[in-house]
């Protein structure tokens, strides 16, 4: 189990091979369908966004509504490759790390290559464990999308697998080889 | 004649739309249960594990199962010696909206499909059908989109082979792959014309585990089996444990056709059923 932190660092990266078990300490962000969009949009146009992406982690998640006395409510990951459309353009601007489930397409893998970044996988599924990670939430850009709004995470020993590491290996190539054809 | 009001089917359907998201069906969760016992990869052991767990912290902390609350689906079977005084749908609506609300679910329900904005609780999908009796039986299945979006309909020729319709349905399962959170609960629905095949395939999740088709038990067996020997396993990341259980339903077709659909529920398979 490597225990890793944010902003991730060119070495953090290098030493992450796909399948590593991973804990997660630090700042990162929510972003799912629609923030992902108008980050894609501001970037095309040369806008400022509304957060830093240089080094960070993006998890792809839209959590319920955090119920009184916690910090969020059930927060799993969505599925990933709805993302990757943007995900070349998102990595161009800095952005080193993603948190989803499911595969990616091919186009995004070669750009987490190309850009030496990685992508996690967690439990799927399992929105009420994993709030538990998760020390702080704040709103911090497109509060009008409702639950697609980004948030500011602070999250401490976040259960990650590797996906698909800077070298563009993929967990899922790796079992998909291993799909019995019927 | 019996005499239900709007306003006890609205707190009714608030209630079940709590229960669904927040506590794991008894015999899904029994069901997980032994497919971990069963399941002989160390990495498939522990995802299920962790689902399980998952479902545990969601009961006692009253936090949702899974964040993706679903698109509200509600079954009402009304019963023809039933009276309704009120509003029967604005009652389910309200009753889906008070209940995401109070149980402080996902607004994941937008009212323009394409301009895509304001995301709200309501309205659900209603399927109504009249039954003989006095009662009124309403379901709450909160269906997340991952495993939505991986729903298969074909019109097979009315010729085709068994097989092939075999085919089909394991290569949905296999088409679904990690995104959709396997183990999978296979709905599968034969017969009707297109939309009924599919309001089948979407109805064959509400049976409870454990349970075979008196007509098509063996052949949900049988491809129950196929599907865990993809090795697709929870995640995605190998194991037996792609699928849960094949629910089969069928109904009278043309003689110029065959429809064939297949809606998966991911493991999160969460329905409440109240009878009044």
């Amino acid at each position: 189990m490597k225990k890793i932190k944010v902003p991730l660092t060119e070495s953090d990266i290098e030493n992450l091979k796909v399948g590593d078990e991973v804990l997660l300490t630090g700042t990162i962000y929510t972003a799912r369908d629609q923030a992902h969009k108008r980050l894609a949009e501001a970037i095309k146009q040369g806008k400022k966004l509304p957060i830093d992406l240089k080094g960070t982690v993006i998890y792809y998640c839209g959590p319920t509504k955090t119920p009184k006395g916690k910090v969020i409510g059930s927060c799993g990951p969505t599925t990933s490759s709805r993302m990757d459309a943007f995900t070349p353009a998102l990595l161009k601007a800095g952005l080193k790390g993603m948190i989803g489930k499911g595969n990616r397409s091919q186009e995004a893998r070669a750009a987490i290559k190309k850009y030496k970044a990685v992508y996690f996988l967690t439990f799927a599924g399992c929105g009420a464990l994993l709030s538990r990670y998760i020390k702080e939430a704040k709103p911090v850009a497109y509060q009008d999308l409702g639950p697609e709004e980004i948030l500011k995470l602070e999250v401490e020993n976040f259960p990650l697998i590797v996906g698909i590491d800077a070298r563009g290996n993929d967990i899922y190539k790796k079992a998909s080889a291993s799909i019995k054809q019927i | 004649m019996k005499v239900i009001s709007a306003n006890k089917i609205r707190n009714i359907v608030s209630q079940l739309c709590i229960q669904a998201n927040l506590v794991l069906r008894q015999d899904v969760l029994r069901g997980l249960k032994s497919a971990t016992l069963k399941e002989t990869n160390k990495k498939a052991k522990k995802i299920l594990e962790a689902i399980i767990q998952n479902a545990g912290i969601a009961k006692r902390e009253k936090l949702a199962i899974c964040q993706d609350t679903g698109m509200p689906v509600v079954f009402l079977e009304v019963g023809q010696d039933v009276k309704i005084i009120g509003d029967l749908k604005k009652a389910v609506h309200q009753g889906v909206e008070l209940g995401y609300k109070k149980g402080y679910l996902r607004n994941s329900v937008i009212g323009d499909p394409l301009s895509r904005r304001s995301p709200k609780y309501s309205p659900a999908v209603i399927h109504t059908d009249i039954v003989k009796g006095n009662k009124l039986k309403i379901t709450v299945l909160p269906k997340g989109f991952g495993c939505e979006n991986k729903t298969q309909l074909k019109m097979f020729n009315p010729t085709a082979q068994l097989t092939e319709i075999k085919k089909f349905i394991i290569d949905a399962a296999k088409n679904a792959g990690p995104g959709a959170c396997p183990p999978f609960v296979v709905g599968v629905g034969i017969g009707g014309t297109a939309d009924y095949a599919m309001f089948l395939a979407k109805k064959a999740l509400l049976r409870k585990f454990g349970v075979r088709s008196s007509k098509f038990g063996v052949l949900e067996k049988e491809i129950l089996k196929e599907i865990n020997r993809l090795n697709i396993g929870p995640m995605g990341l190998g194991g037996k444990t792609t699928a849960l259980a094949v629910n089969i339903e069928t109904y009278p077709t043309h003689i110029a056709g065959l429809p064939a659909a297949v809606n998966i529920s991911c493991h999160a398979l969460r329905s409440a059923t109240a009878v009044l």
